[in-house]
């Protein structure tokens, strides 16, 4: 069996190895170094302080203190070992065992581990030191029996995954018997989590084991041990501290090393390589501004490092967007068609960089501004409304808080006036104001995602990007959503980016239509074109593929065949090219532009369909 | 509320359960504090009083402790004394138990209550700060160096660290009292002692929780708002963590008590710990029985406090695990 040490090269993997491998050295070596030394009573040096023949000083018989530290090295470990292999095999064999009894049995398992899971393993250790009575033996026992409980809890929920596989059942159907299933199809399959936590386990009964003997339930004179050693100098540490000190450095050395390894093994330390930093993009000035837009992005192109290499999940996107204008971007998943919105709306992840040749809002240089300027616009400018309502709103704060914290924020509204524009914003989207009081998980669906929309209204934005805001919810309430967008237009005469992978929905209340394939636009048309105006060859399988009333039951759905390009290699020519029905050789190698058909109309294809061909 | 309707209510129920399992628990902590003095090898009262005593005081004695009497009736003997607040009498300086109780037990709540406090403290800011500065796999440099300090510490044993401590701190630099309880500077120690291990292991899994609620939908709304870090962080992502943090943070609490026993042992804090320290030294058994009955009702009762406040914080949760 290999033991999980993925990352062995790690320092925290080789200071464990070292503590350990000196605990060990010491263990062995110890006694036969510095026992008989750790033995010799010296009446003329007892009680001393540290001294270049004594470093830790001395104890009542003169020994010296340090000698008896390192000697006792062996006894801590040992016992320590001895009660943690008792207890782990003894806890080990309760908690599989749920796994092979009948239920009956196994609640009444599960019931005692639980029990005595009530009490602090070093206070039932305690207690049975007392009970077996004081001495090395006893406060091993001691110590064994006190870890029984958390060793069986940990098999039995272990054992209890094992005991729902199939493999299982089916050695159950073959008749075998209880202990052979045991030994053979639960233990093995439970062997390496338990190693581990046993590995762990022993550097806690080596605490524990130093603490019952300080005190006085361990190890008894003439014997000694790490915690009574400690117990003994703990007598003199007013006048001098170095003789208790020797042993809880001891005791605390060991404890970390067996710390260290658990970490080890359980792979807390695992050595990544480092993320790619990104640097921040340089203010620049974006290209010259169009009169009249709300929003207006060219060259938008986002860079994501992977822990393969960095990928360009949006390459050369421009969108602009007018005044009470409703724009669609469609595409599947993994177009890009999300990471152009929250490049949009500068949510991207840290550790995506992002580059374009213009970004303004209403006007204004996103592009040249300073992060904290950029806050300040986009706060007003521009609303958010996210996929999934249910998870976009927090659950633990009532809707009031999240409708009103915008305007408190970045407007400096009074409490008052923030809770009288919320109602507002909640009657706008046909809400009662008691929704105020409510929290999210009081809500359905529809109403979360109406409440959502009316947050984003609260900063009277002239730009709201609705990222998919019906995909999680059912077909009447998302043409309720798509009908409130459509008056909020009308009524704020807002600009919508509405972004959906639905190109019939997009097609119903858009006016103007983007298709987004790979991470570029491949066709900008006004809406009213979609069913028999495209002219690319995937918009037209998009569109081909939405099912209507009359389409005929009994043939499958034609779907838009084949996947999207490997994003971390692309090809030089049309992205769409492997996928496109009608593919030439030029389409291979080299990436058609987006070029204007007319005045409405642009597409990015070397062949694009012909109109009539597409309509008849 | 009629009686069905009670039965019905989540909280009845909750509370109802959760008593049963506290008074199961009360029967071991009771049975297992009386079998105790019965199963220590040899003589207790003969340990306690010295191999020279006459053996007429130690059958006098043995008679005094109801240890001639018939096992059942001495059960029932010991519950109705418990019943009438009797703890029994200490072999050594034939004090009513129930006095040391009096005077011993609020000083051990208190370190350990404090030390509790304490451990939250710094836990949860400390947890929540590290999880936004590693958020999203950044600065893999202060993620390392987090899990290899907290790895390190979560090993320090109270005890050692009482005694390092009191090396260090107060009889070196005499910054601190090194011995007892008086004055607001002797609990320092004590209680730094007590929760530096516990803050390391929940500094550690408030960590992992913010982090979860830090790449939650909501905390990208959060964003989307322009709201302060501040304002996100503290009442956005940590409310949806206390939960979470607070489960793992009582699940330390019975091990924080029972580390109360050696802590004050060493120093020398008169708490229901140092009297069990010193009675197991000297064989007095009663003292250790009733020692054992009151550390182990408190760890208890401790528990059963957690898990109501927990259940009030969220009511959801509490019901649905029980």
């Amino acid at each position: 069996m290999s033991l999980p040490i993925r990352y062995p090269r790690s320092p925290m993997a080789w200071a464990a190895a070292a503590m350990l491998a000196s605990l060990v050295v010491l263990a062995l070596a110890g006694p036969l170094l510095w026992g008989a030394a750790a033995d010799r009573p010296d009446p003329t040096a007892v009680l001393q302080g540290p001294s270049a023949a004594h470093p830790f000083g001395t104890d009542s018989l003169g020994r010296d203190v340090l000698d008896r530290v390192l000697t006792a090295t062996r006894p801590s470990l040992l016992l320590a070992l001895a009660a943690v292999l008792l207890g782990a095999t003894g806890g080990i064999l309760l908690g599989a065992s749920t796994a092979v009894v009948g239920r009956r049995t196994r609640r009444l398992l599960a019931g005692l581990i639980n029990l005595l899971l009530a009490f602090p393993a070093l206070l039932v250790a305690m207690f049975l030191a007392v009970v077996f009575g004081a001495g090395a033996g006893g406060a091993m026992l001691a110590l064994a029996v006190s870890s029984v409980p958390g060793f069986a809890r940990l098999a039995q929920t272990l054992a209890a995954a094992v005991a729902g596989t199939d493999h299982l059942a089916s050695a159950r159907v073959l008749g075998l018997r209880r202990h052979r299933l045991l030994w053979r199809h639960v233990l093995p399959n439970i062997a390496e989590p338990l190693l581990l936590s046993t590995t762990t386990a022993a550097g806690t009964a080596l605490v524990a084991l130093a603490g019952l003997s300080f005190l006085g339930l361990g190890v008894q004179p003439p014997g000694y041990d790490w915690g009574q050693l400690l117990n003994q100098g703990l007598d003199r540490i007013y006048a001098e501290p170095l003789p208790a000190l020797a042993p809880g450095l001891a005791v605390l050395y060991a404890a970390v090393a067996f710390q260290l390894l658990g970490e080890v093994l359980a792979g807390g330390v695992a050595r990544r390589s480092p993320a790619p930093r990104t640097p921040a993009a340089p203010a620049s000035t974006s290209g010259p501004a169009a009169a009249g837009l709300v929003l207006q992005v060219e060259d938008l192109t986002v860079e994501l490092p992977t822990p393969d290499g960095v990928i360009r999940p949006v390459r050369g996107v421009s969108l602009s967007l007018r005044p009470g204008e409703i724009v669609g971007l469609v595409g599947e998943s993994g177009s890009g068609k999300s990471l152009t919105a929250l490049a949009v709306a500068d949510l991207l992840p840290d550790r995506a960089r992002i580059s374009r040749r213009t970004h303004r809002l209403l006007g204004a240089d996103l592009a040249a501004m300073t992060p904290k300027e950029r806050e300040r616009h986009l706060a007003t400018g521009l609303a958010m409304i996210f996929q999934n309502p249910a998870s976009a709103l927090n659950p633990s704060l009532r809707i009031a808080t999240q409708l009103t914290e915008t305007v408190r924020t970045h407007r400096g509204a009074s409490r008052a006036q923030a809770l009288a524009e919320a109602s507002d914003a909640l009657r706008r989207v046909a809400l009662p104001p008691a929704v105020l009081r409510a929290r999210p998980h009081q809500l359905s669906g529809g109403q979360r995602q109406r409440v959502m929309i009316a947050a984003g209204l609260m900063v009277r934005p002239r730009l709201i990007i609705a990222d998919e805001p019906t995909t999680a919810l059912d077909v009447t309430v998302q043409r309720q959503i798509t009908r409130l967008l459509s008056e909020i237009r009308r009524d704020t005469s807002a600009a919508v980016l509405f972004i959906s992978h639905d190109v019939a929905l997009v097609g119903e209340f858009c006016d103007r239509v983007l298709v987004m394939y790979a991470g570029t636009i491949v066709e900008s048309l006004p809406a009213d074109r979609l069913p028999t105006g495209t002219r690319h060859p995937y918009t037209r399988a998009l569109v081909a593929s939405v099912p209507d009333l009359t389409a005929d039951r009994d043939r499958p759905l034609p779907t838009v065949e084949g996947a999207l390009p490997e994003p971390l290699a692309p090809a030089p020519g049309c992205p769409f090219e492997p996928r496109c029905p009608r593919r030439r050789d030029h389409c291979a190698e080299e990436a058609p532009p987006l070029e204007d058909l007319d005045a409405v109309h642009r597409v990015a294809c070397w062949y694009p369909v012909a109109a009539e061909v597409f309509a008849s | 509320m009629s009686l069905p309707h009670l039965l019905r209510n989540p909280w009845t129920a909750f509370l109802g359960r959760r008593t049963a399992r506290l008074l199961l628990s009360l029967g071991v902590v009771l049975t297992a504090s009386f079998a105790m003095i019965r199963l220590v090898p040899g003589d207790p009262v003969r340990a306690a009083l010295g191999v020279d005593a006459a053996p007429a005081l130690v059958a006098a004695r043995r008679h005094q402790l109801g240890l001639d009497a018939p096992f059942l009736s001495q059960y029932r003997d010991y519950l109705s004394g418990l019943a009438h607040g009797d703890l029994g009498t200490s072999l050594v300086t034939g004090t009513p138990v129930a006095e040391l109780v009096r005077t011993r037990l609020p000083a051990t709540l208190e370190i350990a209550g404090l030390a509790f406090l304490v451990t939250l403290a710094v836990a949860l800011p400390c947890g929540l700060l590290a999880a936004v500065r590693t958020r999203d796999g950044r600065h893999p440099r202060s993620e390392l160096a987090f899990t290899a300090l907290t790895a390190g510490l979560a090993g320090v044993p109270d005890f050692v660290l009482a005694a390092g401590l009191t090396a260090f701190l107060a009889v070196g630099l005499q910054l601190f009292p090194v011995a007892g309880s008086a004055g607001v500077e002797s609990f320092v120690l004590p209680v730094l002692a007590l929760s530096l291990a516990p803050t390391a292991v929940l500094v550690r899994i408030v960590r992992v929780e913010a982090l979860k609620v830090l790449s939650e939908d909501y905390l990208r709304t959060a964003r989307s708002k322009r709201l302060s870090p501040a304002r996100r962080y503290l009442l956005h992502a940590a409310p949806n963590m206390a939960t979470a943090a607070l489960t793992v943070a009582g699940s330390l609490l019975p091990a924080l008590i029972a580390g109360t026993v050696l802590v004050e042992k060493v120093f020398a804090w008169p708490g229901i710990g140092s009297a069990l320290a010193q009675s197991v030294v000297t064989q007095d058994y009663p003292v250790v029985q009733a020692m054992v009955l009151i550390l182990g009702t408190t760890v208890l009762l401790a528990g059963l406090l957690v898990d109501v406040l927990l259940a009030l914080l969220d009511p959801r949760s509490a019901i649905r695990e029980s």
